[in-house]
């Protein structure tokens, strides 16, 4: 029996009795970080980063949470357990699980390139790897996080100069705090929603630095946004929420705005390919650098990426799992309505 | 080119109309006048050829990507358009270059006609070269051009537009201007657009007047004697030029077809020079001695088009006719200002004296009430025709798509209940979405593809369906798949022909998704047996 299966329930070590992001309720969950369709509620039990804690209690409510440091090595009935950097979005982190000499590492998302804040992709030496390949086709090559950065931040001058907000799409965990930086640096005053406002709430509770945004009120003057920039999650683009901020031009910041039609098909006036997942180069190098011999690639282009994989000398398969895009926006559409906008 | 790139990467992406004319305002005020027309030209469906086929161009990606042949085609049926994915797998540009040499627009066009004919080497080496020196937007605009396949979201009306308020000249001058036979190459901007050009071109025709559909309440036209019906036909719009003894023949896309229909030239024998007709090229079936004509359906036409070399078996199973709406030109002079009636009357004394069984003048039809017109409507099917056409008597022959006094009122669609059985990602603002669809109908326990069809979803209904097709795909044939027969769609077209072609044994004109059934089962859907008495009763006109 391998050391990690593929359940109905989600990734399970058998051995340690733990399960790496369960889409079931478990007794014992391992979580990679706190996006939705990774972090699902109704287990008894989760061990995370410490910086993923106050973000799972955000979203998952009170639970049994037991944290760890990177690099901390926890055992686990016998099952030697750590965390390691993903650089997807912050406190993401691999799992590194080993028994007997035998490691295996659970990526979860990650992301290759350094953000400056979710912390820098460390690749783990493993046997058997599990990766994600959300982007796993050659035509997503990413642009450098500072060309992207001046193409989004000219984007809101322009917008500036023509008297339209900038309102920008981005999910509420990850992506809204890392444009922060760059939008700041445009001198204007950056409003959001109150999904991307709680979640920027959380983390400055946990003593984040992280530049100042103002919540959008209903009571928010018309005039106080005019040609400055609001932060949205996907969930509100075209809703009534956006009249107030009329003239506006949206700007979609997704690694799938990389292909024209996809921006055209969300009716975007911009699309800037910024992602928190690795690009081709990055999977291919992540996969290399563990050294590992099996693959098994989880959800996105998982067909292609292993059958890829396997034609260069590395055994590779594809596994079904319950995590993808989807999720991810079903959710902050519930956040949207349950916050007070 | 960067210029040029920057423009269609506004077009392309820009929501608004006013924003796409303002983009190109800016870029006419602001570019070389020889990338202007070029501009003019490829926006209003002058093309330069393409100099190498999508194969080579291809393997010319892959060999500088290293990337095998499959994973090629899994990232153009993600991404849906060739030139894109080509642009996307290719190295983008190094920012420190600094040799980057910048062209304009004009010398990747000129070049392109200068090596068309040129050894595959030197075409490889000009197109490796180019792509070093682009960024990702700008090969994406090359390759859109150099595969000869480009379309951006931008009408010609709306560069025409553009043009005339840069120049300040009233588009519909501007529309007359830039038609007809010229050659970007060698046609100055000033030329262009200057009125008494000196090279006279007695092959242009006059932009084509087109209807809006009416809206189903009538009553706003008011009185029934203003205005003139006739049938509209089923073929393709064309006009027949003579003038100084040269005869030419124009389809609505611009296209001259004069080669294509050796039927008109005995019929530009018989009319004067100085005329311009325009009507509705259409096939049709050799009429009985005086008796009225009679369409065949546009399969038929289609046989016709598109094809270098008539044989004479062609020509006699689909010969094609002309019938004529209305008088452009008389005796030399424009006569579209004139009022409908009186243009109505030229045409008539025109055609009276042409004896050919292959034109025809549109039969006007006799109505006094919107109840009746309403009532022959009805009829149009067994007429070959797809509805009624309403001109206002005073109208003038205006340019383009315009409002108020020409209508066309077409018969509703025929519609047949279908179930989705193959599913493929799409092309466009599609791309990377399961919404490319084959549809079949029952024939006993089995199921028989007949058509495809790709639009009439709305986005939300085609994320459903391609969340469907990923959850419940049986096999994958490349980029399709077999889908589990569930999914019950309303199919509507406008016509039905016999094919050997297709399985199921006919051929469907212009079919697609008239709404998704989610009241029905795939049990409830149409059989073969159905659409074989449609074809019975519709299928010959």
């Amino acid at each position: 029996m391998a050391l990690i299966s593929f359940t109905s329930k989600g990734i399970y070590c058998k051995q340690g009795d733990f399960y790496i992001d369960p889409w079931k309720p478990v007794d014992k969950a391992i979580i990679t970080h706190a996006h939705s369709d990774h972090a699902r509620s109704g287990s008894k039990n989760y061990l995370c980063h410490t910086l993923t804690k106050p973000l799972l209690q955000l979203r998952l409510g009170d639970n049994d949470y037991q944290t760890a440091e990177w690099n901390e090595v926890l055992n686990i009935n016998g099952v030697k357990v750590s965390l390691h950097p993903a650089g997807h979005i912050i406190g993401s982190s691999q799992v590194r699980v080993e028994y007997n000499g035998d490691v295996w590492v659970v990526s979860g998302d990650y992301k290759t390139e350094d953000d400056g804040i979710s912390g820098s992709f460390e690749p783990v030496r493993c046997n058997t790897f599990i990766t994600e390949s959300t982007f796993g086709l050659p035509i997503y090559k990413w642009k450098t996080q500072p060309q992207i950065f001046s193409d989004i931040q000219s984007w809101v001058l322009d917008n500036h100069a023509n008297k339209k907000t900038s309102v920008i799409i981005a999910y509420s965990l990850g992506k809204a705090q890392r444009i922060l930086k760059p939008l700041a640096g445009t001198g204007l005053p950056i409003f959001a929603h109150g999904a991307v406002y709680n979640v920027h709430q959380t983390l400055i509770n946990a003593g984040w630095q992280l530049p100042a945004i103002e919540r959008v009120f209903y009571e928010t003057p018309k005039e106080a946004l005019l040609g400055n920039i609001v932060i949205a999650p996907p969930s509100a683009e075209g809703t009534p929420w956006m009249k107030k901020f009329y003239p506006y031009s949206v700007g979609i910041c997704s690694g799938w705005m990389q292909v024209r039609g996809n921006a055209r098909r969300k009716n975007a006036d911009a699309g800037f390919a910024l992602s928190d997942h690795a690009d081709w180069d990055g999977l291919l190098s992540a996969v290399k650098a563990t050294g590992a011999t099996k693959v098994f690639a989880t959800h996105g282009f998982q067909s292609a990426f292993s059958r890829y994989l396997n034609e260069h000398g590395i055994e590779a398969a594809e596994v079904k799992t319950e995590f993808g895009g989807e999720e991810e926006e079903s959710i902050d559409k519930e956040e949207a309505s349950n916050a007070n906008v | 080119m960067k210029q040029f790139a920057q423009l269609v990467n506004i077009l392309g992406s820009s929501t608004k109309t006013n924003d796409k004319l303002e983009a190109l305002q800016n870029y006419f005020s602001a570019a070389p006048d020889k990338d202007k027309v070029w501009v003019i030209a490829i926006f209003s469906g002058r093309r330069p050829k393409r100099i190498v086929n999508s194969t080579l161009l291809k393997d010319w990606c892959m060999e500088i990507v290293n990337i095998p042949p499959w994973l090629f085609e899994e990232s153009y049926h993600t991404v849906g358009d060739l030139g894109e994915t080509i642009a996307l797998l290719l190295p983008d540009i190094e920012q420190e270059a600094e040799a980057i040499q910048e062209h304009p627009l004009f010398y990747y066009l000129e070049t392109f006609i200068d090596i068309e004919k040129a050894d595959e080497g030197i075409r490889k080496k000009f197109i490796l070269d180019s792509w070093r020196q682009m960024s990702r937007n700008e090969k994406f605009v090359f390759n859109k051009l150099i595969t000869g396949g480009f379309r951006i979201g931008v009408s010609q009306k709306l560069m025409v537009n553009a043009l005339g308020k840069t120049v300040d000249v009233s588009p519909n001058i501007i529309a007359h201007r830039i038609s007809g036979n010229w050659n970007p190459a060698t046609t100055e901007f000033a030329d262009l657009l200057h009125e008494d050009s000196t090279t006279i071109d007695t092959s242009k025709p006059y932009p084509f007047y087109l209807a809006y559909a009416v809206d189903e309440d009538l009553a706003g036209l008011n009185d029934t004697d203003e205005w003139q019906a006739e049938w509209k036909w089923d073929g393709i719009r064309g006009q027949l030029i003579k003038r100084n003894n040269e005869c030419f023949v124009w389809s609505r896309g611009e296209e001259l077809m004069t080669e294509k229909f050796p039927e008109y030239n005995e019929i530009f024998q018989q009319i004067p020079n100085g005329t311009v007709i325009d009507g509705e090229i259409i096939s049709l079936a050799t009429p009985p001695e005086n008796g009225p004509f009679k369409p065949l359906p546009f399969a038929a036409l289609q046989t016709r088009i598109g094809r270098k070399n008539i044989t004479k078996k062609q020509l006699t199973e689909a010969p094609v006719g002309f019938i004529a709406y209305d008088l452009l030109e008389y005796n030399g002079e424009d006569v579209r200002e004139k009022p409908l009636s009186e243009r109505r009357e030229l045409l008539e004394e025109i055609i009276n004296k042409i004896h050919h069984p292959a034109i025809h003048i549109s039969p006007v039809i006799n109505f006094n009430s919107w109840d009746m017109l309403r009532e022959i409507r009805t009829g149009s099917r067994d007429k070959g025709s797809e509805g009624i056409m309403l001109k206002r008597k005073n109208s003038a022959y205006q340019v383009g798509r315009k409002r108020g006094d020409w209508w066309k009122w077409k018969i509703d669609p025929l519609t047949i209940d279908a179930v989705m059985i193959y599913a493929q990602k799409g092309h466009g603002r599609r791309s990377n979405l399961y919404s490319d669809y084959t549809f079949a109908v029952r024939d006993g326990d089995k199921l028989v593809s007949f058509a495809k069809a790709y639009s009439g979803l709305t986005d939300k209904e085609m994320a459903q369906v391609d969340n469907f097709v990923k959850r419940n795909s049986i096999e994958k044939f490349g980029p399709v798949r077999t889908v589990k027969p569930e999914l019950v769609f309303e199919i509507a077209f406008e016509g039905i022909a016999a094919s050997n072609r297709h399985k199921s044994g006919v051929a469907l004109r212009f079919p697609r998704i008239n709404r998704w059934r989610q009241d029905k089962k795939p049990e409830e859907i149409n059989t073969l047996d159905d659409l074989k008495e449609m074809l019975n009763i519709y299928g010959t006109a």
